[in-house]
């Protein structure tokens, strides 16, 4: 067993764990944060893609015990966080879910585009998804929601006193 | 799809992780960023007894420019390549390759080293070290000692790391400001390993060039003194020299694996003559 302290949604947590303990399943089965989902388990899906010091990783890989003294964030802190919430609303609109098992993937990885990328395009933000797998939208709609944030925070930045 | 129990270590010196390394007898593996160890682990292909998490090491962690070369540690990520936060010694080329490497959220663990060790021939840096006439420099129990990039690659999934050692850095030479290079891939999705690599580079006052073809079935080929190959692919054509290079890199002629390959030299080759010099 190891000792795991780290940062997770705010709150410090200490738990002793199996080393091979997998983030997800740690935020899963130790700490009842079902919101992460898991897929394939290796890598490829994107399903799982958590922030660990505001930066997306594939929370399947990357083993609880390598990150003591980590920030962790899953889909559940994101309730006040100011992209997230555009990028709620706009997956809403832009109907850029269906069964929505890849979204708290998605999400983490969309609000890294719109932090790290502010100018990206269409050809970019489809690049960048490209880590994440959708097996019901055809990512039409996703791509759509991403961009339209992107546009609105680009309008915000351009005209700072006519946007709420 | 978890992986077995191991036992965990992080140690905080370089020679601490050596120690343990030897200790494990051969059953214990350095652990970076885990992107290829981890799937691996969680599809039970590795097994390894103990793994020694050797994030904690301040010599992989550093870089060092000097005056011919820049010395990157073994265990900067690609996103840190892909970001500018080191300097690229090949102008540029470092962090568009590095950009190309799966998907950002491997990019944020996966490392530098990590990638050279685990000698995936269809990876990146595996190709391109040797292109760029890269020394590993590597830490072991008999202490220190440098490999040549050139003969990094024993064989699929086989560096010349010997047990018990770990690569600490990579010294890149600095590229002369006339210098061209390209590298190229082909690959079926973005983020995927490569299908075929090609990739030239040509730095006259160094007196260098040098001609990659790389995600073969073994260690990518490298043939110096490569101008007549590059002339004979930059007039758009593959001919007897393309044929003999292919040939010599295993490729059997008229196979799907040759002609990808063959599209990828043509292509590398005919980017040299653009600005970048390099794409996916």
């Amino acid at each position: 067993m190891t000792r795991v302290t780290l940062t997770l949604n705010g709150n410090a947590v200490n738990n002793e764990v199996e080393p091979r303990t997998s983030l997800a399943d740690f935020v899963r089965d130790h700490h009842d944060l079902t919101g992460t989902n898991l897929g394939c388990e290796q890598g490829v899906c994107g399903v799982c893609t958590m922030l660990v010091d505001g930066m997306p990783v594939r929370s399947c890989l990357v083993r609880a015990a390598t990150c003591c003294g980590t920030t962790v964030q899953t889909i559940e802190s994101f309730e006040h966080d100011e992209v997230m919430s555009q990028l709620r609303e706009s997956f809403t609109a832009h109907h850029a879910l269906q069964c929505g098992y890849c979204t708290p993937g998605m999400l983490a990885t969309a609000r890294d585009i719109v932090l790290r990328l502010p100018d990206a395009d269409e050809a970019q933000i489809r690049l960048e998804l490209s880590g994440n797998l959708c097996r019901c939208t055809g990512y039409s709609g996703i791509v759509k929601a991403i961009s339209s944030v992107l546009d609105v925070r680009k309008q915000a930045i351009l005209s700072p006193h006519t946007t709420a | 799809m978890k992986s077995a129990n191991f036992i965990f270590n992080k140690p905080e010196t370089l020679e601490l992780a050596i120690n343990l390394l030897a200790e494990s007898q051969g059953m214990g593996k350095p652990l970076a960023g885990g992107q290829s160890l981890g799937p691996m682990m969680n599809m039970r292909l590795a097994q390894p007894e103990s793994l020694i998490d050797i994030t904690a090491l301040a010599e992989l962690a550093q870089t060092e420019e000097a005056e011919r070369d820049i010395t990157i540690g073994a265990s900067i990520t690609h996103a840190q390549i892909e970001d500018g936060l080191v300097a690229d010694p090949a102008g540029g080329l470092l962090r568009r390759v590095a950009a190309g490497i799966a998907y950002r959220a491997v990019r944020n663990k996966g490392t530098l080293g990590g990638s050279l060790v685990h000698a995936d021939p269809a990876a990146d840096w595996i190709n391109l070290m040797p292109l760029l006439n890269a020394t590993m420099l590597v830490a072991g129990p008999q202490g220190k000692r440098e490999i040549d990039a050139v003969n990094w690659m024993i064989g699929t999934f086989t560096s010349a790391l010997e047990e018990n050692e770990i690569l600490v850095a990579i010294r890149i030479p600095k590229l002369s400001s006339d210098a061209r290079r390209s590298y190229y891939k082909i690959v079926r999705k973005p983020g995927e390993f490569s299908e075929a690599t090609a990739g030239f580079l040509i730095d006259a006052p160094r007196n260098i060039c040098n001609a990659l073809i790389g995600a073969t079935d073994g260690p990518p080929v490298y043939l110096s003194e490569a101008k007549e190959l590059i002339g004979e692919l930059k007039s758009g054509q593959a001919g007897s020299l393309t044929s003999a290079a292919l040939i010599s890199a295993g490729l059997e002629p008229d196979t799907h694996a040759y002609r990808l390959h063959e599209v990828a030299m043509l292509r590398a080759a005919a980017l040299l003559d653009t600005k970048e010099g390099e794409m996916q």
